[in-house]
């Protein structure tokens, strides 16, 4: 003990202590401050590419599976329209139909009327033309009958006998 | 691939059997001056000792010449002293401590490693236990430790900053970043989220680093035929263990100065005994890091040093290639130790920061 003491060099301690505190000082600066940090940012940009490369996977197989659930959907929604179309058109026809048959109907029956009336007067000028044509004859029959005097006393005879007799 | 390979551990062992090396090479140097075993054992033993301090000279190794003369290699440093007003002069007035170093008219002379005030002829007096009782002055001096530390803080510095730097360009580590990189990341993860929690770890990061990375490098350095060691120096690991006590101390919360002086879930008489003891326990904490450290890497290199030491005491081809091969073990056993001791004070650091931020989560004491 007495030794190290005796050797104990006041000199060497101060330097020492300049010395050391002035390096760690420096190569804080210019060493240890840009070292680590480099380090640091290299192994935070190592894990943020890790986990953005696990993320980037997860949402992979959500954009997957959504994916797959959109073309399900798709698939139900196509079928569905052309259920339905089917359905309009087959309804459409059917409608159509209806109203074709109603308004052959209606045309069937405006004409069945038409042609009655038309028979109607059609007979009723039937009837008045033979009215007349029997007028006729009968002017013509009844002026040849009385052309002549003797004929015409004959016929108020008949008539007249006739008229009795009822 | 397995060149590659290869050539690193060429490399590295080539390190490790080099400081075996140039140790041998100094300790024959000093061997082919003296006779006799005792005068070995001395010489080897002032060697080691003369390793284990520090100097105000850059010296790589000294080797001694035909005539005699001790020449040394490196390099002098500055002398910085307080006395009475700062006085700065170059370390080779001293020649190693050989010579009385005059500077404006004051004498500084060296004993045992350190400065001491004299006179013109360089007196020392000394007390019965070879102390110097003459007047000594603050040294400040940039000896080989601080020479090294300061070395050390720049080549960190210009290490990770540029390390930084590749960060602007790429988001991946380029360079010596990738195998920084594991270990800052080890420091983070397995040291101080773990002992601090992830809340409040990112402020005692930047010390974390700069001290595991600090420790590290100097304990490597020390294994290097270089010869520095800095961190079997009990100021160099107080200073360091003095920034963890003062880190926990400022940073603790209400929880914790809690927990020292009213202990919760106790009685109240155990409370007060309590209370100094815990108190003594934030001390000792940061003082068990500071002697763990020192003692680690001085005992470390003292019995590298022996071992290595032993070949000139053995002088026979068994008893040296024995110890070679076994301070070659061991020189990797100082490998992992270097690592170890790094990583040990950083784990309690980061501990003691958890402890001094740990919320109140539990009621039942």
């Amino acid at each position: 003990m007495e030794k190290l003491i005796n050797e104990f060099s006041i000199g060497l301690f101060f330097w020492q202590l300049i010395l050391f505190i002035g390096l760690v000082l420096l190569l804080t600066k210019f060493a240890w401050k840009p070292i680590l940090d480099a380090v640091e940012k290299r192994e935070s940009g190592i894990e943020d590419a890790l986990k953005s490369a696990e993320k980037a996977k997860l949402e992979m197989e959500n954009l997957q599976a959504d994916n797959q659930k959109l073309l399900k959907e798709a698939r139900a929604e196509r079928e569905n329209m052309l259920k339905e179309a089917r359905e309009m058109k087959n309804k459409m026809i059917e409608d159509a139909k209806g109203e074709a048959q109603s308004q052959a109907n209606k045309m069937i029956e405006q004409a069945q009327a038409a042609i009655q009336s038309e028979k109607k007067a059609a007979i009723a000028e039937l009837k008045s033309q033979v009215a007349n044509l029997s007028i006729d004859i009968a002017e013509k029959v009844v002026r040849g009958e009385l052309s002549n005097k003797n004929k015409q006393l004959e016929l108020v005879e008949t008539m007249l006998g006739e008229k009795s007799i009822n | 691939m397995l060149k590659e390979f290869l050539l690193k551990h060429f490399l590295l062992l080539s390190i490790l059997s080099s400081f075996t090396v140039v140790a041998q090479e100094e300790l024959r140097n000093l061997d082919s001056g003296h006779e006799g075993d005792e005068d070995v054992k001395t010489e080897i033993k002032e060697y080691i000792n003369h390793h284990l301090l520090d100097s105000h000279d850059f010296s790589l190794t000294s080797y001694t010449t035909e005539s005699g003369e001790h020449k040394y290699v490196g390099f002098p440093l500055p002398v910085i002293l307080w006395d009475n007003g700062l006085k700065v002069f170059s370390s080779s007035k001293f020649h190693h401590g050989e010579t009385v170093a005059e500077h404006n008219g004051n004498f500084y002379a060296m004993h045992h490693n350190k400065i001491y005030k004299t006179d013109a002829s360089g007196t020392i007096n000394l007390d019965g236990h070879d102390h110097a009782l003459n007047e000594k002055p603050l040294d400040f001096s940039i000896t080989k430790n601080v020479f090294t530390i300061f070395i050390i803080g720049l080549l960190m510095f210009f290490m990770f900053s540029r390390m930084a730097k590749t960060y602007k360009t790429s988001a991946l580590p380029k360079g010596v970043g990738r195998a920084l990189e594991p270990i800052i990341l080890y420091i983070r993860d397995d040291i101080a989220i773990p002992n601090i929690g992830k809340k409040k770890y990112k402020r005692y990061m930047p010390y974390l680093l700069t001290v595991f990375f600090f420790i590290w490098i100097i304990n490597l350095l020390g294994l290097t035929p270089l010869g520095i060691n800095v961190t079997n120096n009990i100021a160099v690991t107080l200073a360091l263990a003095l920034i963890t006590y003062f880190l926990t101390t400022f940073t603790a919360n209400k929880n914790y100065w809690g927990h020292i002086f009213w202990m919760p879930g106790v009685p109240i008489p155990m409370r007060i005994i309590l209370a100094p003891i815990e108190l003594l326990g934030t001390l000792i904490k940061p003082f068990s890091l500071m002697i763990r450290l020192y003692a680690n890497i001085t005992a470390g290199h003292i019995v590298l040093m022996s071992i290595i030491g032993l070949m000139f005491i053995f002088k026979n081809w068994l008893g040296s290639s024995l110890s070679f091969g076994l301070a070659f073990a061991l020189s990797l056993l100082e490998l992992l130790v270097a690592a170890l001791q790094a990583y040990i004070f950083t784990m309690l650091s980061a501990l003691y920061f958890g402890s001094a931020v740990e919320d109140h989560h539990h009621d039942d004491h």
